[in-house]
């Protein structure tokens, strides 16, 4: 041990210092979901669980929570589908400009949001292509590729090969080996990337307001816009403290699902 | 391993067909590997990269002034030559590149100690709680952690509570210092995990034969661990900077300033594309070349 006492006091007071840093946000935000004053300033006045009841009974906070959802499962699975094949060539297969395939996927979270969201809608527009639903699940399952695709090639590195040539020795053709032999051992990885995709998904706001139109609302998107009315900040509060859960909650079974080799991913 | 044969027994001519195309497939292994790439390539090809190259010809093309509709292949630089004769553009490219690189810094100066603790001193059960509670806030929604932080700091907000008993205010919403704060805020814990890899990859006999040789705590930091981190920190930055460098909704959500995303977000929304698509050319540019200097660090290893 090179430490000093001092040194480790020092550094653990740090840590510290820098969690209280990290969580007091998220924990102001959750004490003012619960607060009863309509007005934003702190200490809060009392307690209320009102705010949750009128989010609840709000129909654009309805309909927006079923955009978000809508686009999730669809950009998912489609994430999914696309990841799976790029998965499956690059660790199957040895072939020109494999290093590339990676690099690819990655662009889309790489660049910045604001980037990829012009691109998209000015070629949406170029091709006459309306903006709705339909163009948020395109421009969400390109950025979630990569998480997908992460996911399962980590897995089947780790796969050994030989249940899959003994499978073809037996008899069985590659579309039955891939059914009963690769997709039963990769499936936690779908599982987990699949639930990463759909935080990734649900959570983002940069992309979806150029993919988005005018008409379209997702939770994100609500809370954007909503947050610059005062007299709706109470249900904001609820709403958002909703959308940390429901996107935290997916990533932690995901951590558990793949032994916590998930470090990182979008925004 | 057995083979059901059942009910697929009755389907004979599908079975003969579905047999046809994967023995064509086992005997052409290439053909097999272009089926695989197909669709994603073809995804990621026609409508990424095929969208940037649509954004990159918008840079180029005339907009009818009466309408203010953009003119396909018609092409002029007009786009460019508004951005070169407009200082603003070049005030906020900088502001928006040096608040990049103060918030780079500022999470290498935060993350070091608490990576630092977690790798080395940290029990291996603390360990594990503790990457968890780094971890978990990198997903909770992004807008969200804007208007916690929206909340925090307006002028009646927790941040003015706090310092009431100072005698200081509360900040408000249109103090440059925010976006500072608040992207340090947001891309903290992406510096965190790769500094923390970072260091636990370094052997404790490094450190104990920096001590034995007379390295007193500083210098085996300066000599012995911070040569060993810089491809970790460059893989940290990469995320600090770029999400940093293209961020429009923190300076305009907290601190009422404007970045080169609200130079290209504005303008796309008043309709003048092709200076919108000119000026986004700018972060990816200063992006790729980011990438190849950190590449240069041995970043890519360490993400």
């Amino acid at each position: 041990m090179v430490e000093s006492p001092l040194v480790r006091a020092l550094l653990r007071a740090a840590t510290a210092l820098v969690l209280a840093f990290i969580y007091l946000p998220l924990i102001i935000l959750a004490v003012y979901a619960f607060n009863e004053s309509k007005l934003a300033a702190w200490p809060p006045t009392g307690f209320t669980l009102d705010w949750f009841g009128e989010a609840a009974a709000n129909p654009a906070i309805r309909t927006a929570l079923l955009n978000s959802l809508v686009a999730a499962t669809a950009a998912t699975l489609i994430a999914l589908v696309l990841g799976t094949l790029a998965a499956l060539a690059v660790q199957r297969y040895d072939f020109f400009g494999k290093n590339t395939v990676s690099f690819l996927f990655v662009l889309p979270i790489a660049l910045p949001g604001v980037v990829t969201g012009i691109a998209l809608q000015s070629s949406f527009k170029l091709f006459g292509v309306g903006l709705g639903l339909p163009t948020i699940i395109i421009a969400h399952a390109t950025f979630c590729v990569v998480v997908a695709y992460n996911n399962i090639v980590a897995r089947l590195r780790r796969l050994p090969r030989s249940p899959e040539e003994a499978s073809a020795d037996l008899g069985a053709d590659s579309w039955m080996t891939f059914r009963r032999i690769t997709l039963p051992g990769v499936r936690t990885a779908l599982l987990s990337g699949g639930l990463l995709a759909f935080a990734l998904s649900f959570d983002e706001v940069i992309v979806t307001l150029f993919a988005a139109g005018a008409g379209t609302k997702t939770i994100p998107v609500w809370i954007f816009n909503a947050m610059q009315r005062p007299n709706e900040l109470p249900v904001v509060n609820v709403v958002a403290l909703l959308l940390v859960l429901i996107s935290v909650i997916p990533v932690w079974i995901a951590q558990r699902l793949s032994g916590g080799e998930i470090a990182r991913g979008g925004r | 391993m057995s083979i059901p044969e059942g009910p697929r027994a009755n389907l004979p001519q599908r079975r003969s067909l579905s047999r046809r195309v994967t023995s064509w497939f086992n005997a052409h292994p290439r053909a097999t590997l272009r089926t695989l790439l197909a669709g994603p390539l073809g995804w990621i090809g026609l409508v990424y990269l095929g969208s940037l190259l649509v954004l990159l010809l918008h840079a180029f093309w005339a907009k009818d002034s009466f309408t203010g509709k953009v003119e396909p292949f018609n092409w002029t630089l007009d786009a460019f030559i508004q951005i070169a004769s407009n200082p603003v553009y070049s005030t906020i490219a900088l502001r928006t590149i040096g608040i990049a690189l103060l918030v780079t810094i500022t999470d290498v100066l935060l993350a070091l100690p608490i990576a630092y603790y977690m790798a080395r001193i940290a029990s291996p059960r603390k360990r594990g709680l503790l990457l968890v509670a780094v971890t978990m806030p990198l997903w909770a929604s992004y807008l969200v952690k804007v208007y916690a932080w929206r909340t925090i700091l307006q002028g009646n907000g927790f941040l003015g509570w706090a310092l009431a008993p100072f005698g200081i205010e509360g900040p408000g919403l249109s103090e440059i210092t925010n976006a500072w704060i608040v992207l340090s805020y947001l891309w903290l814990p992406y510096m965190i995990l790769p500094i923390y890899a970072g260091l636990e990859r370094i052997p404790n006999s490094l450190l104990e034969a920096s001590a034995d040789l007379g390295g007193r705590a500083g210098m085996t930091f300066r000599r012995v661990i911070f040569p060993q981190l810089i491809p970790a920190l460059a893989a940290g930055s990469i995320f600090t900077f770029s999400l940093s460098l293209g961020d429009y909704i923190v300076p305009d959500l907290v601190a009422d300033a404007k970045f080169i995303g609200n130079v290209i977000y504005d303008n796309s929304a008043l309709g003048n594309f092709p200076v919108a698509a000119a000026f986004s050319i700018l972060p990816v540019v200063v992006m790729i070349g980011y990438l190849l200097v950190t590449r240069r660090l041995g970043a890519f290893d360490s993400l």
